[in-house]
């Protein structure tokens, strides 16, 4: 049963992972908190269920959702935050301009697609489950882990080794000094963005295809537990964010399995509060940079 | 001699491992000038931010007027009466002239909450003091026709001199400045350059990180010659000059930056 | 009380109250932006303040200034909780641990007895009334008003314009930090608590993220340059949606692109007026 448990809380983790990856990822080398993100899960869930709808393979639909997801996010931040960017505005008028945004989106999403909750046609995953000393490993969560061990192992290649990964890091540090240093800044931006809502687009046909349930708000509801995970993993700090995924999606399906599952949605808040009171640059302890 | 104003002794701070600024040690005798300088990345603006309390010492002590300032943040060794300027001026940008000067007097203006939402006589009285000190700051510095304008939109040399008013409107006891010559044009710099003169004159201790060697030779009582970190020189104007040590330390570095630079 | 008068204020009671109780709100949202910080829980105070007063009318029956000073003080204890270790972080932490707030306390009405679950408290005696919250809205903005022309109110400023240098004049930042969230919490909990007196019913989701966000739109559509930039924003926001009626459907993507537009191209709001900062006449001494 523990064991069980321990094998969907990691499934779970892992989908958290990912989504917090590019949230992080955002924040870490564009320096704001983007409050849209959450809105590319749905716009990547929805995307797949279209597709799987009319009978594209779901692994055909998971990485072209994922990249759909990856522009809208390009567009949008061209949209709302490059003009702040041009403006030198403080880090808060780009938090309060993506939280209205949210709002914007999610209402006409939600006007658009109805809350009615719909789900996967039957049989774009096999159902049958492996069976491994009694604990079950359904098809869906083995692609899930698969999946989101992939991306996770590329982006990390990319940000160590690649000269792109070199030019991010500059960016991250010194905004002012990179662009001297001949880093496109511009290309670099629209590239973090895509590479963001890439994941959480990905996040999103993963998520979906967990519980089989989609709805325009479904981003919203991962948005918030997204900052329990990211302060929780520290500020920017990419593989904070990994393992506080994989914390937070065990201790949920923990607490939905012994305490109550009501309560599950608490947890990440409860460790978000505790990591602000206890150690607020997170579980590395790499303290975001604050720009001046 | 009297106590100095400000001492700063064996201070340190390490980056990782690099020590930035490295057992360094002077003091500002009440109401001199004392000059900071040094060749770039010498540790002046670090130890500039030591001072003002941006950055925390890794070792060494800091002493206002005898008393231990290190441990406090920036807003507490304000209060104790260290004032600053910025190298990249900063403004209020939104407030007016005569605005920014009350600001500037946020430490000693005596202001409770009660007093200010009830109107208190007192509340009245402190107002009025304020305004009327704001304006003879005002008139000291030259800005008397901009009172009234957005502190903003004042030209970069006129920002200048409202930054140093700010400062002094607190009534520091010692005036820290950074780079206050930097960006101005020649006139600019012999306007700054008369109006620290005047503030010399009136007993107003200062230090100055400053470029303009000139600059600093004309207005500083005391030098104190900082490179990689450490202190190689100190004295009268005339004897940093004269320092063999102090002219290999630029002329060293101008001969650096020249093999750099591309032919 | 005039005929017409009376026929008016019960017609469009509903309606008045939602006037002074956001207005109210407003201005707890322009205490935090006036020194350049974000919170977005000020529907998390709001619901704090109103779970409390509710309980505490309807099961101890405590006489109604009680209840109120309760309802100020409950939100007061949460933001010192919240604000205390993220004051000292940078800005964005404050966001993110109110918005945490709001979703810790909305899964715990949800999932408590004692306040109901998801049905919410319902039977809460009406008191107070037009007095109570337009005294309050009044008073508030007063001493806002006040505030805002004192040493204190220029500090604020200071901090938003420029927290380094506000500093290096000796201004305490995360003292004003503190206050101004614990004195923006108590306003959002009497909002709420005056509300809960008057609609009777109060549920969970009253106090989502969404409540908080609208909130936000009301400050930033007046602007804060003085206090009554918020009040405005608050009436335009809440009576937009009576007077266009085919608008009120909308409300979430007009509070939404009313956010968006005001960040991008009006950063000073509506209400662009800029309060004075002098407590007395600027002029020269004689």
């Amino acid at each position: 049963m523990f064991a069980q448990q321990l094998v969907n809380g990691l499934v779970v983790g892992s989908t958290y992972a990912l989504f917090a990856l590019g949230f992080t990822l955002m924040f870490g080398v564009l320096g704001v908190i983007n409050l849209t993100y959450g809105f590319y899960l749905s716009v990547g869930a929805f995307l797949a269920l279209f597709a799987t709808q009319h009978g594209v393979s779901i692994w055909l639909a998971l990485p072209l959702a994922a990249l759909a997801s990856g522009c809208v996010a390009v567009l949008i931040d061209g949209l709302l935050l490059t003009p702040l960017r041009r403006a030198k505005a403080p880090e808060l008028a780009s938090l309060m301009v993506t939280l209205g945004a949210t709002l914007l989106l999610y209402s006409l999403a939600n006007a658009a697609l109805s809350t009615d909750i719909r789900r996967f046609p039957p049989g774009v995953i096999d159902a049958n489950a492996l069976e491994i000393a009694g604990i079950r490993i359904t098809m869906t969560q083995c692609l899930i882990i698969a999946a989101a061990g992939i991306i996770v192992s590329v982006l990390l290649w990319v940000m160590n080794g690649a000269r792109i990964g070199l030019g991010l890091r500059a960016l991250a540090e010194r905004p002012d000094a990179a662009a001297l240093m001949g880093v496109n800044a511009g290309a670099l931006v629209r590239l973090v963005s895509l590479a963001s809502g890439t994941l959480a687009g990905a996040s999103g046909v993963l998520i979906g295809l967990n519980y089989n349930a989609i709805q325009p708000y479904m981003g919203e509801v991962m948005m918030l537990k997204g900052f329990a995970v990211i302060i929780l993993g520290g500020l920017g700090d990419i593989r904070g964010a990994l393992v506080a995924g994989l914390v937070v999606g065990m201790l949920e399906t923990l607490t939905a399995g012994y305490v109550a599952s009501s309560w599950k949605d608490a947890v990440g808040f409860v460790l978000l509060v505790l990591t602000l009171w206890i150690r607020p640059s997170g579980l590395f302890g790499r303290l975001a940079v604050k720009r001046a | 001699m009297s106590a100095p104003r400000l001492d700063v002794d064996c201070l340190t701070v390490r980056f990782g491992g690099l020590a930035a600024v490295d057992d360094v040690s002077f003091s500002v005798a009440p109401g001199t000038v004392h000059g900071l300088i040094g060749p770039n990345g010498a540790g002046k603006t670090t130890t500039f931010n030591l001072i003002c309390g941006l950055i925390a010492p890794t070792g060494g002590a800091i002493r206002l007027d005898g008393r231990r300032i290190d441990a406090l943040p920036s807003w507490g060794r304000a209060q104790l009466g260290l004032a600053r300027t910025f190298q990249n001026i900063r403004m209020f940008n939104d407030m007016s002239v005569l605005e920014t000067l009350m600001t500037g007097m946020h430490a000693n203006l005596a202001e409770s909450l009660l007093a200010s939402l009830l109107r208190l006589p007192s509340f009245r009285h402190a107002e009025r003091a304020a305004i009327d000190k704001a304006w003879a700051l005002i008139d000291f510095v030259g800005l008397t026709e901009a009172a009234h304008r957005r502190s903003g939109d004042l030209p970069y040399g006129d920002q200048r001199r409202l930054e140093i008013a700010r400062a002094l409107a607190g009534e520091p006891r010692l005036l820290l400045l950074d780079e206050p010559a930097a960006g101005m044009n020649p006139s600019e710099t012999q306007a700054l350059e008369a109006l620290l003169e005047t503030l010399k004159g009136r007993g107003v201790s200062m230090l100055l990180v400053e470029h303009d060697m000139r600059f600093v030779m004309r207005l500083c009582d005391q030098i104190t010659v900082l490179n990689f970190g450490r202190k190689i020189s100190e004295g009268s104007p005339r004897e940093v000059r004269a320092d063999p040590l102090v002219v290999e330390a630029y002329l060293g570095a101008k001969v650096a930056r020249s093999l750099e630079a591309p032919p | 009380m005039p005929e017409f008068l009376d026929d008016f204020l019960f017609t469009y009671q509903t309606l008045i109250y939602a006037l002074g109780v956001n207005g109210l709100l407003a201005l707890s949202m322009y205490v935090v932006l006036a020194l350049g910080q974000l919170s977005l829980g000020q529907a998390a105070f709001m619901g704090l303040g109103a779970y409390v007063s509710a309980l505490l009318t309807v099961k101890l029956g405590l006489p109604f200034p009680l209840v109120l000073l309760a309802a100020m003080l409950a939100p007061a204890l949460a933001a010192l909780c919240v604000g205390a270790p993220t004051l000292r972080l940078s800005g964005v932490y404050l966001a993110l641990a109110t918005i945490g707030l709001g979703e810790v306390q909305r899964i715990f009405f949800i999932n408590s007895e004692l306040t109901g679950g998801a049905l919410g408290l319902s039977g809460i005696p009406t008191k107070g009334g037009l007095i109570s919250i337009y005294g309050s809205l009044a008073l508030a903005l007063i001493a806002f008003a006040f505030v805002a022309r004192s040493k204190i109110g220029r500090a604020m400023e200071a901090m938003r314009e420029d927290e380094l240098a506000a500093g290096a004049l000796g201004v305490d930042l995360p003292a004003y930090k503190l206050g101004a969230l614990v004195v923006s919490a108590m306003l959002a909990g009497l909002a709420g608590a005056l509300n809960a007196h008057v609609s009777s019913f109060i549920s969970p989701n009253d106090y989502g993220f969404d409540a908080a966000v609208t909130i936000l739109s009301f400050a930033l559509l007046g602007g804060i340059g003085s206090p009554f930039g918020p009040v405005l924003g608050a009436f335009i926001l809440t009576l937009l949606p009576e007077v266009l009626r085919p608008l009120a459907d909308y409300k979430t993507v007009v509070n939404g692109s009313i956010i968006v537009l005001a960040v991008i191209f009006m950063p000073r709001g509506l209400l662009a007026w800029r309060m004075g900062r002098a407590g007395a006449a600027t002029g020269r001494p004689k």
